[in-house]
């Protein structure tokens, strides 16, 4: 399978914006689905349609058997132990809050701490902090150098405080500022030497790297269905059991119970469910299953090869622009390497991110510009406002020509 | 020149340039040419936050009339500053309270002005209506003294 047959396989791509031919490069917000994604939709909402784990009718059944499915699908994706450690959620942020509260509520005492790095998104940050409030602990962090890289060194600084350990490291896989894939394993080591666990932001990650929970060791791994290909209002918790098992429910209500008694007296259902409250998206989960085994099913053609092959080209030609500066540039840092994937957050001398996304958007190219969800990382580079381009297994090599060259135009406008 | 007469003036300005880039390259012009607006006036009070760019507002007074002066680090952004604060300013609280900001729709921006945008321009002339509003409000108040 090639880069064009692929494409194919994207209804959304071949659509005209503005009568020019879309060139999607804001992948890092979302990305497009798949045909084999779109009929599982279309088939479940226009007649395939259940409630699961209730009734003992055909429909209910169907669906009960394909939600299960797609948990097994997602547990050999990440190479979980055990399905039951796949809880799943509306997306990131609906796991990382879900696992902020449950996480909080059992493990943390007022004024232990919680460590996040400065490479976070506001989805790694916030529900840290509201965490803290709630239980009187306090959030510390350890942050990036210019560029972008971690030390490990610090951390150690911060990880090895005798009695005063912190309960949690929350770290993303890969920014989506910065586009370096964070040493994880270099990483986790050094926090599970010090006893601390990890929680992994993989929003990102996930679509652009192989994971292997067990391999990387996280204690936690969570991301978004729809930014690998998936339906919006999808996401996924992978949790270690042993944590699992010992944390307490986040919300209430339907599938999460084992038994409801009045006024006292509840008992909670086992894992997964029991992280499960409500009417749980089946059809979205079924989709999200269904993109799985579509990235899962590219026969013979290897995703990160060729993306690498657009991240070199691609920060060859951007930093050939006058005054063009990219956030995150790959190489080796305190001993690690630091992969890039084709997420390219840049400032331009001379023009300003929104002017050129805005220029752009007229040529039908889709970039995103802004805070991108990540204040204080912009913070950090004294920056209101960065332009970013980032792509997908779908993007071509004669899309990023097309981007650079109109790039190059739209400064001309500017400067 | 009423607020109404400036708004047509420019509809007709911009009703000859029909490719999207001419469009653009006016206001790209017109925000080069409008004068940066003092360090002095940059101040976090005059400042609108917007994710995308950010705007500064001043505003003073002249024989009951309002006068706007504003800025922006986007170009596209401070080109349409440039045509609102030349409609707004100069004109008493109650004109500026009662005009209808139709010309954005007619020379096709109205996609700069839409909430998601975020760009401080929305904000931008909410914060002028919240100035004539005060400013009508003490009016009121002297004349009633």
């Amino acid at each position: 399978m090639n880069c064009s047959s692929i494409r194919e396989q994207f209804p959304a791509l071949s659509q005209k914006i503005y009568g020019k031919p879309l060139v999607y490069l804001d992948n890092g917000a979302t990305t497009q689905k798949p045909r084999k994604v779109l009929d599982v939709l279309q088939e479940m909402q226009g007649g395939l349609n259940g409630n699961i784990h209730r009734a003992v009718h055909y429909l209910s059944v169907q669906c009960t058997e394909r939600y299960d499915k797609a948990r097994s699908t997602i547990r050999d994706f990440i190479n979980a132990a055990s399905a039951d450690e796949v809880i799943f959620t509306s997306g990131t942020t609906a796991s990382l809050n879900l696992l902020a509260y449950s996480f909080g509520q059992t493990y943390i005492r007022p004024g232990d701490r919680i460590v996040v790095t400065g490479a976070e998104h506001h989805s790694n940050i916030v529900p840290w902090q509201m965490m803290c409030k709630r239980t009187g602990a306090r959030l510390e962090v350890w942050n990036i150098d210019d560029s972008g890289a971690m030390d490990p060194k610090k951390l150690e600084q911060i990880l090895d405080i005798p009695g005063d350990k912190p309960k949690l490291l929350a770290i993303t896989h890969i920014s989506n500022v910065l586009g370096l894939v964070n040493p994880l394993s270099h990483i986790i080591r050094i926090a599970h030497y010090y006893n601390v666990p990890v929680a992994v932001d993989g929003a990102q990650g996930i679509v652009h790297k192989k994971v292997d929970v067990q391999e990387m060791d996280a204690d936690f791994y969570v991301f978004s269905g729809h930014k690998l290909y998936g339906p919006t209002g999808t996401g996924v918790l992978y949790g270690k059991e042993k944590y699992l098992e010992e944390m307490v429910p986040w919300q209430g209500g339907g599938d999460m119970i084992e038994k409801v008694c009045l006024p006292t007296g509840t008992t909670y259902a086992r894992l997964p469910l029991k992280f499960e409250a409500g009417t749980a998206n089946f059809i979205g989960v079924a989709g999200l299953g269904a993109a799985v085994e579509f990235i899962s099913s590219l026969n013979g053609f290897d995703i990160e090869l060729h993306e690498n092959e657009i991240t070199t080209k691609a920060m060859k030609a951007l930093q050939e622009i006058e005054g063009c500066r990219i956030y995150g540039v790959p190489g080796t840092y305190y001993g690690q390497v630091y992969e890039k994937i084709p997420v390219f957050s840049m400032s331009i001398e001379g023009a300003h991110p929104a002017d050129i996304a805005t220029l752009l958007d007229k040529m039908g190219i889709a970039v995103r510009s802004g805070m991108l969800c990540a204040e204080p990382l912009l913070e950090r580079y004294h920056l209101t406002a960065v332009l970013r381009a980032s792509f997908a297994l779908y993007n071509t090599l004669e899309e990023l020509d097309y981007f650079v060259e109109s790039l190059r135009k739209v400064l001309k406008m500017l400067r | 020149m009423t607020i109404e007469d400036k708004q047509a003036q420019i509809t007709e300005e911009f009703s000859f340039l029909e490719d999207w880039m001419d469009k653009y390259e006016l206001l790209i012009e017109l925000g080069k040419k409008l004068p940066p607006l003092e360090e002095s006036s940059r101040t976090e009070k005059n400042l609108i936050r917007g994710c995308q760019s950010r705007v500064w507002l001043a505003v003073s007074r002249e024989d009951g009339k309002l006068h706007f002066r504003a800025d922006s680090d986007a170009l596209i952004t401070k080109g349409i500053i440039s045509l609102l604060v030349h409609v707004f300013s100069g004109h008493t609280p109650g004109e500026i309270l009662g005009a209808d900001l139709s010309f954005i729709q007619k020379i096709g921006l109205k996609e700069h002005l839409s909430p998601t945008r975020a760009n401080g321009l929305l904000s931008m002339i909410e914060q002028i209506r919240l100035y004539a509003l005060a400013a009508n409000t003490e009016n009121t108040k002297e004349h009633g003294k």
